[in-house]
């Protein structure tokens, strides 16, 4: 595999547990910087697992451990003296399903985050809410309805904002488990055109268990089967050229 | 759906009828205690709700309720003061904040509060819980805050403060555990997406679950002033009983009386027929309005809180 | 970053709060429990929980009739105060999903935290007054209106817990649904009825505000059901008002009694509860 474009992000070795149960066995996968990397795989195969270990997300369930190593910039973000709260400034997520906070106006679902470190409300912060709104698309559709709840949007509106809400801490990683499995073909096609110009100021992974997504916007590719990195490269090659067995089978839809 | 057959209807209407036992229970009480107040209201009319004055000396009759309307609100006012905190963070430690091991035992033990009978609580209170309180808290609030009237007047642990405090305790439990129940039922997507936006668990709790929760812990913090304004047998003991003008709440260092420990402590000496049971019969109308006013309201929240948001998670 | 530190120490300091709010609550309970324990043990003997009280300045004696007095209230209170719960709790699990039944719900709920000194009242109106005596059904009656709203709050509870497959295979077998309700569910929910009467009992067996004006307390054992009769909670009141150190000792001693008895209930359903169910909720 070529590396002519430096790692972002990278697992090495990562495993992790559900109290006893072993969800994610040894994956080391490097994630470029300005490239869009999916993950795909059949469910339960680790993907969710894999995506929330990335900006330390996983551990907020009971029980649940990580070995291993992320680097993130060539740190280590399971380090010692390593706060979640600083990486996951840097490294946004969003969800399956949309989750705007609901008891927040939508200028303020933007706005949340960098409330959270001392910035007052004024003409900067009204800038970044708008950027970072215009960067997600969405600035057209809702310029007049800032102050309506976050929930008041339609479906797609809602995720688009909350990629505005991650967009607007001004991340170098955005990570997106399944984006779009709550939409519908209209939403998706306009969430799929945003990752790729994301991409251009981002680096973007992405979990999907939709292959023609993956397909259609990745410039990689890693196939997860029970826990295990069964193969990743480019996105062309995992889908024209799979060097394993497991992977041809995937893709061409024999099980999963 | 089973269709109903011999028997069925009338297991239906019995069972149904029984379930209206309380409603059967209030509406008895309303009904007797309006009817046993009549003659007190009749006497007094307006000066029943308003007036200070408590005498039943044959021909010098006038009872007014004021005072022990005043102390329930100031007794149950401090309860909330130091009570909904205490409970809140007690609710939030063990729904966010406690390792998972621990919860269960905890929670127990801060139930266990509700347990203790009230007239247990009341005996810690004269010879126990008093000596702490003239200590620790009565005497440094006389030293240092005395001349304000409020606290003005000689510690003696046996007051509206020890009541109140006493009080406080006496509502965690139900404060804290419907609080617990309301944070709990805070979607996860929310946590979530706090989290995933650099939240620290701090700003999550207040910024997210608390804002979100609000409405229903509001509920809850009205459930316990409902418990605070029925509770009777362990404010009776600590609060002095004091009667008619003395009773007014103007300091929390002297003696007062609420509605329920003025009928603990006097009802059973009146003579049924005069106009001084009818005026104990009165406040306990309006402990009873009171207590309904406030228990229908939080109810009404809670659960419609509660349902809304398990909908929402399921 | 500035900013940063103190949203990291705000963190911490609210997660010690926290714990500080556990600790606050905790220290009343040990106190009561400690203190109940320290005064109260000493002064229990077979004589002091079977004979009854001396005369005013010799000996104290016992709180006999103050254990049968709340046995006997326990006994009349449940006999017709549990089934009467349980049929409303059964009436709003099964019928439960209508107008009527959600305000029943409600009234219900409402009934909960219904200050017991006014059910006293009440019930000194109603039945000490229409009788012309004090007595144990008047102070039954009272603590029914604690006691039925508990019981009936939880076996909805329990019953609604019950699969609906129960139901219905019952129901495939030809079985009416009252039968059902009867002999299937109430079975199996039966460990949840249990448990809510008996919490609703060490409810009861701690009221003394409602006994004031039904039973009036005395201090002898049964005479009848149209006198007064005891009770642990009232003699502990009357103890504590009194100015004699032995006296103060008794009602501590009647304290550890009912102590004794209200946690035993508590500790002990929640104990079973949790080998049946495993950890936790």
């Amino acid at each position: 595999m070529q590396s002519d474009q430096a790692a972002k992000m990278s697992s090495l070795g990562l495993s992790a547990w559900y109290d006893q149960k072993q969800a994610l066995d040894n994956v080391t996968i490097q994630m470029r910087t300005n490239s869009i990397t999916a993950i795909i795989g059949p469910s339960g195969c680790g993907k969710s697992t894999y995506i929330r270990t990335l900006n330390r997300m996983h551990e907020l369930i009971p029980r649940a451990t990580v070995t291993g190593q992320v680097l993130l910039d060539k740190e280590d973000i399971y380090g010692p003296g390593v706060d979640p709260v600083m990486i996951r400034r840097r490294v946004g997520m969003v969800f399956q399903k949309p989750n705007p906070f609901p008891t927040m106006s939508i200028y303020d679902n933007v706005a949340a985050g960098l409330k959270l470190t001392g910035m007052k409300r004024g003409r900067n912060l009204d800038d970044i809410v708008k950027s970072s709104l215009e960067q997600a698309g969405l600035w057209d559709e809702v310029k007049d309805d800032l102050k309506k709840p976050g929930t008041s949007v339609s479906g797609g509106q809602q995720q688009r904002l909350c990629i505005a809400r991650a967009i607007a801490l001004q991340p170098e990683v955005i990570l997106m488990d399944e984006p779009c499995s709550a939409l519908d073909p209209v939403a998706t096609a306009k969430i799929e055109g945003l990752m790729t110009t994301l991409k251009e100021k981002y680096t973007v992974v992405v979990v999907t268990h939709n292959m023609q997504q993956a397909s259609r916007v990745a410039d990689y590719t890693a196939f997860l089967y029970l826990g295990k990195l069964i193969e990743y490269d480019e996105t062309t090659r995992i889908f024209e050229n799979p060097k394993q067995d497991l992977t041809e089978r995937y893709i061409t839809g024999k099980f999963g | 759906m089973v269709s109903f057959g011999r028997g069925d209807s009338t297991f239906k209407l019995i069972a149904g009828i029984l379930a209206g036992s309380a409603l059967a229970i209030l509406a008895v009480s309303g009904y007797t205690l309006l009817t046993g107040a009549l003659p007190v209201l009749n006497a007094d009319g307006l000066y029943f709700f308003f007036g200070t004055n408590w005498n039943p000396v044959i021909g010098r009759e006038i009872f007014g309720a004021l005072p022990y309307l005043l102390g329930t609100l100031v007794t149950s006012a401090i309860a909330l003061i130091i009570g909904v905190p205490i409970s809140l963070g007690i609710a939030i430690f063990l729904s966010e904040m406690s390792p998972r091991r621990v919860r269960v035992p905890i929670s127990y033990l801060v139930e266990l509060l509700a347990a203790v009978p009230s007239v247990v609580y009341g005996l810690w209170g004269v010879f126990v819980f008093r000596f702490y309180v003239i200590d620790y808290i009565e005497t440094p609030l006389s030293n240092y805050l005395g001349w304000l009237p409020a606290f003005s007047g000689t510690p003696f642990g046996l007051d509206i403060l020890s009541a109140g405090i006493i009080l406080s305790i006496m509502i965690i439990p139900t404060v804290s555990s419907i609080s617990r129940e309301i944070i709990t039922a805070v979607p996860n997507s929310i946590r979530e997406g706090a989290y995933s936006i650099g939240a620290t668990r701090w700003e999550v709790i207040r910024n997210w679950v608390l804002a979100y929760g609000r409405s229903g812990i509001f509920g809850a913090v009205i459930l316990g002033l409902g418990r605070a304004v029925g509770e009777t047998m362990a404010v009776t003991m600590v609060i002095g009983n004091t009667v008619g003008p003395a009773a007014v709440p103007t300091s929390l260092l002297k003696g007062g009386q609420t509605m329920a420990s003025l009928i603990a402590n006097g009802f059973i000496e009146a003579s049924p027929g005069t106009l001084e049971i009818s005026a104990y019969i009165g406040v306990g109308l309006l402990l009873m309005i009171v207590a309904l006013i406030i228990n229908i309201g939080a109810q009404l929240m809670v659960t419609r809180v509660l349902k809304v948001k398990r909908g929402a998670i399921e | 970053m500035n900013s940063y530190r103190l949203r990291r120490f705000k963190d911490r300091l609210f997660s010690i709060l926290g714990l500080l709010c556990v600790i606050i609550a905790v220290i009343p309970l040990g106190s009561i429990l400690l203190e109940v324990i320290v005064r109260g043990a000493p002064v229990i003997n077979w004589n002091f929980l079977t004979q009854t009280p001396g005369a005013e300045g010799q000996s104290v004696g016992g709180i006999g009739p103050s254990i049968q007095g709340t046995l006997i209230l326990i006994g009349l209170t449940s006999l017709f105060g549990i089934p009467i719960g349980i049929m409303s709790g059964v009436f709003l699990a099964e019928y439960g999903h209508n107008k009527f039944a959600s305000l029943m719900r409600l009234f219900n709920d409402v009934l909960t935290e219904f200050p017991s000194i006014v059910a006293g009242v009440t019930v000194f109106l109603a039945v000490v007054l229409y009788f012309g005596h004090f007595s144990p059904l008047a102070g039954s009656i009272a603590l029914s209106f604690i006691l039925i709203p508990i019981v009936a709050r939880t076996t909805e509870e329990s019953i609604k817990l019950v699969p609906n497959s129960l139901r219905e295979a019952s129901a495939a077998l030809g079985v009416r649904r009252w039968r059902t309700t009867v002999s299937i569910v109430i079975q199996a929910a039966k460990a949840g009825l249990i448990t809510g009467s008996l919490l609703a009992v060490a409810r009861i067996a701690g009221e003394t505000a409602p006994l004031i004006m039904t039973v009036l307390g005395n201090s002898y054992f049964f005479q009848g059901f149209g006198q007064p009769i005891d009770a642990l909670p009232l003699r502990i009141w009357r103890d504590a008002l009194q100015p004699y150190p032995d006296i103060q000792a008794a009602g501590w001693g009647a304290a550890f009694v009912l102590i004794a008895v209200v946690l035993t209930i508590n500790i002990g359903v929640r104990l079973v509860a949790r080998g049946r169910h495993g950890f936790g909720r």
